[in-house]
């Protein structure tokens, strides 16, 4: 250890070394992302069409939409970020929409889908997508036929201009929903229960507005693409 | 370095059983506390760890000779992390549902020790086939010890296994058995069941390789 050795019997090795390894590890990562990757996509296509389908009962195809400076388009593969699902029937009727949410709950973000009626403006479904919440606890805003029930007719009408909602959603503590906009806690999981309604709030006047303003951009779309 | 060990049997079952990285060596609690709530993330997770013990080990054996030992642990980093990117890929393919029920653990297979413990105490002395094979049975003894408990947890936390309802209507689940306190009561529970047999058998626990390797 007292002579050290010149620069070049030394590092030589270990540059060989780590290039060696980062050649390997580089061919090996890109042929499993360029095997996977269809299959992930395709996952994920069908996760999501397994929500939609499952929210707007008659529905059998689906088109994207993106909320881009205020207006609606249809989403093309580029389009990163939230999208709004449109679901159709066989016919090419507008069933409804479901549009996503997502706020912080107990533990981590809960991120979710709802599906909207234009007709009755109310939400009609809801669907968790994904959550840290507590099993046994905060789970149970994805399982609770209770909690669940308070998203078949939930309110979420406009105001008379159409810029926001007439009333925010709000979730209140367990037994003491009064009106049609509020949304029953699940006793013992308030936390877990307001970030589901903190979402659908949110989601709600960030996509309502340009929905009722292009509705029928949406009505039309079956057959585009 | 002469340590090299001839190829037999006990290549293979020694990680599964005598030398079980988590009943007897206690490493890698990381994972098996936190993804062993329920009996299929104890198997994915079980599984995956196989899959890049496996792949690091034959990768690190075939290289044996041209790592220095100065950026060895670098090299065994990079390798472990390349088959961890791999098996990420893969999960997702099979199934976005297990991906995130696996969450970040996944990731976190890289800073598994007994990974770590493997190249550096085996594959860096081994040849390949035997670095799979002694790497193979490490998995899958880690696997058997997810499953383990995976079965108490997913049986008493939510009264079913695989999802399937076995303990019927009537049962009201410990919830407590999901959260991070089952993974540990239940972890105490084997380890005093390994350690009592293995003392009414009269075999030395390894303790001076628990602290080598630490957690
Ligand atoms: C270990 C533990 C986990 C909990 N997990 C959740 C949870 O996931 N979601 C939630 O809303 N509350 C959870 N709580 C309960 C909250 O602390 C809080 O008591 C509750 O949300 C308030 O609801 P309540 O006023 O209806 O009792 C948890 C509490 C403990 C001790």
């Amino acid at each position: 250890m007292n002579t050290p050795l010149p620069l070049e019997q030394t590092s030589l090795p270990m540059i060989r070394a780590l290039g060696l390894i980062a050649l390997v590890s580089g061919v090996l990562i890109v042929v499993a992302y360029e095997q996977t990757a269809p299959r992930i996509e395709r996952n994920r296509q069908q996760a999501i069409d397994a929500a939609v389908f499952a929210l707007l009962p008659g529905a059998q195809t689906r088109r994207d939409f993106v909320l881009a400076t205020n207006t609606l388009r249809a989403a093309t593969v580029a389009d990163q970020g939230d999208r709004l699902y449109a679901g159709y029937d066989s016919d090419g009727q507008l069933r409804g929409l479901v549009l996503p949410g997502a706020a912080a709950g107990y533990q981590g973000v809960v991120s979710l889908l709802y599906s909207y009626d234009i007709a009755c403006a109310c939400v009609t479904g809801m669907r968790v997508l994904q959550s840290l919440e507590t099993p046994g606890l905060g789970d149970r805003i994805g399982s609770d036929a209770a909690f669940l029930q308070n998203f078949h007719q939930l309110d979420a009408r406009l105001d008379a201009a159409g810029n926001r909602p007439a009333h925010a959603i709000v979730t209140v503590r367990h037994g003491r929903r009064q009106q049609a906009w509020e949304i029953d806690a699940i006793a013992g999981a308030t936390i877990s229960s307001r970030a589901v309604g903190k979402a659908i709030a949110r989601s709600t006047e960030h996509w309502l507005p340009a929905v009722h303003a292009q509705i029928s951009l949406l009505q039309g779309a079956a057959h585009e693409h | 370095m002469n340590t090299e060990q001839p190829l037999t049997a006990d290549t293979f079952l020694a990680g599964l059983w005598r030398e079980n990285p988590v009943f007897v060596t206690v490493l890698g609690m990381c994972p098996t506390l936190a993804v062993s709530n329920s009996v299929l993330n104890a198997l994915a997770m079980g599984l995956a760890t196989t899959f890049v013990l496996i792949g690091s080990g034959a990768l690190v054996s075939l290289l044996r000779n041209v790592i220095p030992r100065a950026v060895r642990i670098a090299c065994y980093i990079a390798i472990i992390a390349t088959f961890v990117t791999v098996v990420d890929y893969l999960i997702q393919a099979i199934s976005l549902r297990l991906y995130q029920a696996l969450g970040a653990f996944i990731q976190l297979i890289v800073v598994n020790c007994i990974i770590l413990g493997r190249a550096e105490a085996y594959a860096s002395r081994h040849p390949p086939l035997a670095s799979m094979i002694n790497a193979a049975g490490n998995g899958l003894g880690f696997t058997l010890a997810l499953l383990c408990l995976g079965t108490v947890r997913e049986l008493l936390g939510s009264g079913s296994l695989l999802g399937i309802p076995l303990l019927g209507p009537q049962f009201a689940p410990w919830v407590i058995m999901l959260l991070p306190p089952g993974g540990f009561f239940v972890l105490g529970g084997w380890l005093l069941l390994f350690n009592w047999r293995q003392r009414k058998q009269g075999v030395k626990i390894p303790v001076a390789e628990v602290h080598r390797h630490g957690a």
